[in-house]
């Protein structure tokens, strides 16, 4: 893209104009050398074709950790009106609910340090990453009931608790899931993966509170002070998730041939609102973040018993669960009038400010917690929602760090072996299903998370309330 | 000819694989995928399948087919070893392939969420086909 298409709005807002097809601009949060890496890859591009969606409002938005994804750009953020817009599978991305959550505990670091390594083998064993398959199995009738319940399904079955249920993201239950909606195949994929890590970026963390930035905040958070550990779980909706997104693309592709033919890009296809297909992948989409939601509660409960096992009056309670790929039904002030939309925010995370009815009441007056995961090694941070965020990217930010090395490179520049050995020079201590996995996710091969967090932050978008440092990581 | 190789791709993994004929590209299609997930070559030809899709168009038909092996590993952990008879004809596929339901045995690179048609293409050239797909890790 030529840099003559860029306005610069501020510092750290950057705007493509409205030309062509594109319905709206397209809104850049970055930095300078953000932007320059986004100008590498196709991410700038794709960011102008998702404001070619049909009732998209105000501006397409890509968030500062914006890199090149399927469709829309990872990072990327829509609002498309209720009635004259609709859902494009390719704006929540394969790994639906693909998400965090975050547990804090009464420990303080040094008393892990002490036992960190049997602390990484109970994790290790109470949850299986990689390949592993769940420790728990269910028919399809019980992973029925885990579609339409969510995180619910978990607290009547002896998993986990309700303030675990009161502190996620729509209480991790989205009542617009129907298993119905979801095919065969996708719940042959899920059936052997309840409550499992997966490979790839997906990690479970130990850490430890670095620096707490507003004092206030983390308190209403229960984070009370420097040193106190964390953990952290990322993962999302497994096989079943991916084969949700997969099998309504073919779908929408098979079925709405004049939208393919008119997007430019293919995995943008979209149905339109009211439109059948529209109304079941929803439904689909929401079983399959139920599903994601139900994972993410269990390994929680799951880390519970592995903590027991090494620490016996260790204590985890869930600070909250945030999706990164989603799309939901949301209202927005529009230009002063309040207009309901598919709200699609992919490798983005909902950044909700004071007042909104959809928070936890305990964190009305504060605004919701953002959890953004570092990569392997580095650190991670909680932000707050904000109302200036409201307006200007429709209560979201950014989700990560975001790659800047392909995995094939950083195989090439890593061992497993020896990158182990880095970090725990910087006592970092990693537990993996195999080596490779350790170098493909080397930190070098990351964006640097902390001027993600820092664009964030300037904008008022999400504001920074914490820092957190890894211990010990499992990584999927 | 060399069968597949990996192209640099910043978030995910980008292959090409030739074949003289087409069912030779898609056999190598899947022979690099596999790769992507552990050393296939060692994968023990224990157990034996039969694969049958029928898409729209060929684009459609690579997906629907490779889409197959995640389908197979998350269900019922099976890793390819050797594609065998494979036959196209009219945007039908038949083939039967070869490899290990125990994946445990193995040391896994890591695993792949999804087949996408993000710059995909079959091209016929002058003596073979090339094919390009990404997959999501």
């Amino acid at each position: 893209m030529a840099d003559n298409e860029m306005k610069k709005i501020s510092d750290i807002i950057w705007e493509i104009p409205k030309t062509g097809k594109m319905n709206v601009p397209t809104r850049i949060f970055a930095s300078e050398a953000l932007l320059e890496k986004m100008k590498q890859d196709r991410t700038l591009e794709q960011g102008k074709n998702v404001a070619c969606l049909p009732g998209i409002y105000k501006h397409a938005i890509i968030l500062p950790d914006g890199h090149e994804g399927y469709g829309f750009p990872i990072g990327g953020v829509a609002a498309l009106d209720y009635e004259k817009g609709g859902i494009s599978p390719g704006g929540i991305g394969y790994d639906i609910n693909c998400g965090v959550r975050l547990l804090r505990t009464n420990l303080k670091k040094e008393d892990i340090y002490l036992k960190i390594k049997e602390l990484l083998e109970s994790l290790f064993k109470h949850t299986p990453a990689g390949l592993g398959s769940s420790n728990i199995r269910v028919d399809k009738d019980v992973l029925e009931q885990v579609l339409n319940k969510g995180a619910r399904w978990a607290v009547e079955n002896g998993y986990g608790n309700k303030d675990d249920l009161e502190n996620c993201e729509e209480n991790g239950s989205m009542s617009t899931a129907d298993a119905s909606a979801v095919s065969d195949q996708a719940k042959k994929r899920g059936m052997k993966q309840l409550a499992t890590l997966g490979s790839g970026n997906h990690f479970l963390e130990v850490q430890y509170v670095d620096k707490i930035f507003d004092k206030e905040v983390a308190e209403a958070f229960g984070i009370t002070e420097e040193g106190q550990v964390t953990l952290m779980i990322h993962c999302g909706s497994r096989g079943l998730g991916h084969q949700v997104c997969s099998d309504y693309l073919r779908e929408m592709e098979k079925t709405l041939p004049d939208i393919v033919a008119k997007m430019p890009d293919k995995e943008l296809v979209y149905a339109p609102a009211g439109h059948e297909l529209c109304n079941r992948y929803l439904k689909a989409m929401s079983a399959a973040a139920n599903f994601a939601w139900c994972n993410r509660h269990i390994i929680g409960h799951q880390s519970r018993l592995a903590f027991d096992e090494i620490f016996p009056n260790a204590k985890l309670d869930t600070v909250y669960d945030v999706a990164h790929n989603i799309a939901k039904v949301e209202e927005h002030d529009i230009d002063g009038k309040l207009k309901k939309v598919y709200m699609h925010r992919k490798g983005a995370t909902r950044a909700f400010g004071p007042g909104r009815k959809e928070i936890p009441k305990k964190y009305q007056k504060v605004g919701q917690p953002i959890i953004l995961p570092g990569s392997m090694g580095t650190a991670s941070y909680i932000l707050v929602g904000t109302e200036q965020g409201m307006k200007a990217s429709f209560g979201s930010t950014a989700h990560g760090a975001g790659r800047t090395m392909s995995r094939h490179q950083a195989l090439k520049q890593w061992r497993g072996e020896s990158l182990k050995k880095e970090l725990e020079q910087k006592n970092i201590f990693v537990r993996s299903a195999s080596w490779k996995g350790i170098a493909e996710e080397a930190p070098g091969a990351y964006k640097d998370v902390d001027e993600v967090v820092e664009v964030s932050h300037k904008a008022n978008i999400g504001n920074k309330v914490a820092r957190l440092k890894p211990i010990g990581v499992i990584k999927g | 000819m060399k069968q597949y190789e990996f192209l640099p791709h910043t978030a995910d993994t980008k292959i090409r694989a030739y074949g003289k004929t087409l069912e030779k590209a898609f056999e190598n299609t899947a022979y690099a995928m596999a790769d992507v997930i552990t050393d296939h070559t060692k994968i023990k030809p224990d157990v034996e399948k039969t694969i049958k899709v029928s898409s729209e168009n060929k684009e459609a038909l690579l997906y629907d087919f490779l889409e197959q092996f995640l389908i197979l590993l998350d269900s019922e952990g099976f890793i390819l070893n050797k594609v065998k008879e494979m036959k196209i004809e009219d945007n039908k596929l038949s083939a039967r392939i070869i490899g290990d339901d125990k994946p445990e045995n193995y040391d896994i690179k890591t695993h792949i969420k999804a087949v996408t048609y993000q710059e995909m293409f079959i091209k016929k050239e002058k003596d073979k086909f090339v094919i390009q797909v990404i997959f999501d890790i």
